[in-house]
């Protein structure tokens, strides 16, 4: 510990040495200390504006009444006024002319996005693309109807709740556990729906299995197969398969029938959110134009593309 | 010139800073040592006022240039818009993908400090660092106020009257409003300057305008007024870099010892011929110092190379009737030839070598690339985003579906009446959200609002019967006579037909 003057600089060392190397003491400069010391003053304001100082039940309040919980509400308050209009303007416009107002549609759809990511991603999947007995949403294959109106009516009032009034109500008889056909007619019939799907060529099966369709299934699925959506009956000649198209698929639905449900949101949701639920499905890119039939032929009809 | 001042002050430049640390009982804080820099006059200290005046023009009145660019883009010469995300300086126009330009030109500001640095020293601290031209201003004000080093030595030693306090406030005020027109020209580089300055002075500027402003003035009054040469010392990281990127070869402030040394009056020297050396230690280059520092002490932290005590130093010794240049811009090579007797080098030899030559290629490099992408940038962008959830959507007629989101760059400052169109799958067919798979074709045709990016989602039905990826390409193309395209190869995704 040797206190030495350096000689170029002048200046004292601290005393300390490591391996030859020294260092200087320069003082520091008198304004460093003033700014120390402001440092310090404004951290007293600071613990005493702000919640600081923690104690077993809580921290210090502050006297300002800033909490970051209170700052959110305000943020989320702030957001909701910002929103309000835009809500407001489409809880008072049909759904069926929402696509006149571009801005006001494209608010529904993303609104849509968000809310469908909260109550629907559980069954339909993230991407809307649905899974086993869950409909893709994604497609233009649509059981109840695929424009506007008809999806918000869906949304609205869901797929066979029992007791909810208006609900898309409709039931498949189980035609092989109820006795109805036996295995060898459902084993044709789905040989014919097999064969109108385009999946099996047309086979001695299968045209008895027509006789069998024509009586027990066309009441629902037409006569042509091509489904009825009055009865969310699907269509049976394209490639879109809600529980499957394979035989063991078939055969099990002919069997046991199916009985897909849907809650009814216009219990849980309120109609603004779904409007944008509708609109947001009717975007993902299968949506169908809304043709209104005027009851009065006065009245100009909607041809709208 | 006056006869050299032998002042009361100087003391401190003669050894009082080694007494001070011999004392035993040393402060662990030290006070700062005020400086009051004598006026000069001289080829360096015009160069600083010419310098000064250029540098403080440029930055008061550039914001408010106008630079016409038609109806849908604001008229501001120079106009960094934060809230749209655009910078517009003159003819160019940044977005913010183009942001390595700005890379760029900074990355050509430290190559361009490098070469400046490695030629010419501190010169950017001496001539055109922000801090050294508004600290430059304020003693100009401060000399004007209280009058040359002398008579400002005397009023800080006198006790505070009303004279005093006077010339302070006056002095005080004139620095402010400075400070504030420094702070006030800031905030217009960021908004149109004209109708900021309106709703400035309405007091309907918003908050962040007013908050910059204070900031900023107070910055300017403290650094410029008080803290001084204190920000170069112990705050700037830019000295102590700057080290390293001098050599031997860079010119330096230096006085010439084996020619000043040692120091003699000139009736000592008249006295006693032979014996003294050049330098009459008349402290002019340590009074005129805007840092405090005594230049013949040599090369040290605190010297900015303003070049302030060449002139002092040349003034007293054309009155002495010696040659001019005891202090004077010198690379050590050069010094430690002239003190073996032999010629300086030649400037060029000095600005020219590999060092700095590597230095300006960098920088020119970087420049011309930047000019040749400026020249050749397109104004007309297409990005594709193909939905991955889901990748592909069976339709019901068995084809299949895939969505993609585009997003159309237009960068010229007009509306323009664009279409897309796809090749490379010829039974696809594509629409827009706003179109139906019905009157769907191979192209769609859309507006794209001036110097915005249109998000247009985008959907492709083909044949079911394919590869489960193909490849194809989505083209944008200007309708107008200006034209212009971009392309964007992407993929078409089928569900894949088990083996």
């Amino acid at each position: 510990m040797t206190k030495r003057i350096d000689e170029p600089t002048g200046t004292e060392t601290v005393g300390h040495e490591w391996d030859g190397i020294e260092e200087l003491d320069t003082p520091m400069p008198r304004w460093w200390l003033w700014t120390f010391y402001a440092s310090i003053a404004f951290a007293i304001g600071y613990v005493i504006l702000y919640p600081a100082l923690p104690g077993i039940t809580g921290a210090t309040k502050g006297t300002l009444g800033w909490s970051s919980r209170g700052q959110l509400a305000e943020e989320m308050q702030a957001e909701a006024n910002r929103r309000a209009p835009m809500l407001e303007a489409l809880s008072r416009i049909p759904i069926e002319r929402l696509p006149e107002d571009s801005r006001l549609m494209r608010a529904a759809v993303e609104g849509g996005r968000s809310a469908f990511k909260v109550s629907c991603v559980q069954c339909h999947g993230s991407g809307a693309s649905g899974r086993k007995g869950y409909p893709n949403l994604n497609d233009d294959d649509w059981l109840w109807g695929g424009d506007l109106k008809a999806i918000e009516y869906t949304l609205t009032n869901g797929v066979r709740q029992p007791g909810h009034e208006g609900t898309r109500m409709s039931q498949m008889p189980a035609f092989g556990r109820d006795g109805i056909l036996d295995a060898r007619a459902i084993a044709d019939v789905v040989s014919y729906v097999r064969t109108v799907s385009g999946q099996d060529k047309a086979s001695a099966s299968a045209r008895r299995g027509a006789a069998v369709f024509a009586a027990n299934c066309a009441v629902c699925h037409g006569a042509d197969a091509k489904g009825k959506r009055e009865f969310g009956a699907p269509n049976l000649t394209d490639p879109i398969w809600l529980y499957g198209g394979d035989r063991a698929t078939l055969t099990a639905t002919v069997t046991n029938a199916r009985y897909g449900v849907m809650p009814a949101w216009g219990n849980r949701l309120d109609p603004v959110t779904i409007k944008m639920l509708a609109a947001y499905v009717h975007s993902l890119g299968g949506g169908e134009d809304f043709i209104a039939v005027a009851a009065d032929p006065e009245v100009k009809v909607d041809e709208r593309p | 010139m006056n006869a050299p001042e032998q002042d009361v002050d100087t003391s401190r430049a003669r050894g009082e800073i080694t007494q001070h640390v011999l004392a035993d009982k040393r402060s662990l804080y030290e006070k700062r040592k005020p400086v009051f820099p004598q006026a000069v006059d001289g080829f360096y200290r015009r160069l600083k006022w010419v310098i000064m005046a250029v540098t403080l023009a440029v930055y008061y009145v550039t914001p408010w240039l106008r630079w016409d660019r038609g109806a849908y883009a604001p008229d501001q010469a120079v106009l960094v818009d934060l809230a749209h995300r655009r910078f517009y300086m003159f003819a160019i126009e940044i977005w913010p993908h183009e942001f390595y330009y700005v890379a760029g030109l900074l990355v050509m500001a430290g190559i361009g400090l490098f070469l400046v640095t490695s030629v010419f020293g501190r010169a950017w601290c001496g001539y055109t660092c922000p801090q050294t031209v508004w600290t430059d201003l304020f003693q100009h004000i401060e000399r004007f106020i209280d009058g040359d080093h002398n008579a400002q030595v005397r009023l800080e030693k006198a006790p505070w009257g009303p004279a005093k306090i006077a010339r302070r406030l006056v002095k005080w005020s004139i620095w402010l409003m400075i400070a504030v027109a420094t702070g006030g020209a800031w905030i217009f580089y960021f908004a149109d300057a004209p109708s900021l300055a309106r709703q400035f002075f309405a007091g309907e500027a918003p908050l962040v305008a007013y908050t910059t402003v204070a900031i900023l003035t107070a910055t300017t009054f403290i650094l410029g007024g008080f803290l001084r040469e204190q920000f170069c010392i112990y705050m700037c990281p830019w000295p102590r870099i700057q080290a390293a990127m001098m050599d031997e070869r860079s010119a330096l402030v230096t006085y010439k010892t084996w020619r000043g040394e040692p120091r003699g009056s000139v009736k000592q020297a008249n006295k006693s011929p032979g014996v003294f050396g050049d330098c009459i230690d008349c402290l002019q280059c340590v009074n005129v110092c805007p840092t405090g520092i005594d230049i013949r002490e040599g090369t040290q932290i605190g010297c900015i190379t303003c070049a302030l005590c060449i002139d002092a130093c040349n003034n007293v010794m054309d009155q002495v009737g010696r040659p001019r240049g005891l202090i004077d811009y010198v690379t050590y090579e050069d010094a430690a030839r002239e003190q073996k007797g032999e010629a300086p080098r030649s400037a060029w030899r000095n600005v020219l070598r590999p060092r700095t030559l590597l230095y300006f290629a960098g920088w020119g490099a970087i420049g011309v690339a930047m000019l040749f992408m400026l020249g050749t940038r397109s104004h007309l962008d297409i990005s594709v985003l193909q939905d991955r959830n889901p990748a592909y959507v069976q339709l019901s007629d068995g084809s299949v579906r895939n969505n993609y989101t585009l997003k159309i760059r237009n960068m010229q400052t007009r509306p323009r009446r664009l279409e897309v169109t796809l090749s490379g799958i010829d039974n696809a067919v594509i629409w827009s959200d706003d179109g139906s798979r019905e009157q769907a074709s191979q192209r769609i045709v859309t507006t794209a609002p001036p110097d915005s990016v249109v998000r247009l989602r985008v959907f492709m039905a083909a044949s079911g019967n394919g590869p489960a990826f193909e490849d194809f390409t989505f083209t944008v193309r200007a309708l107008d006579e200006a034209g212009g395209s971009d392309s964007e190869k992407t993929r078409f995704e089928r569900p894949e037909v088990a083996p």
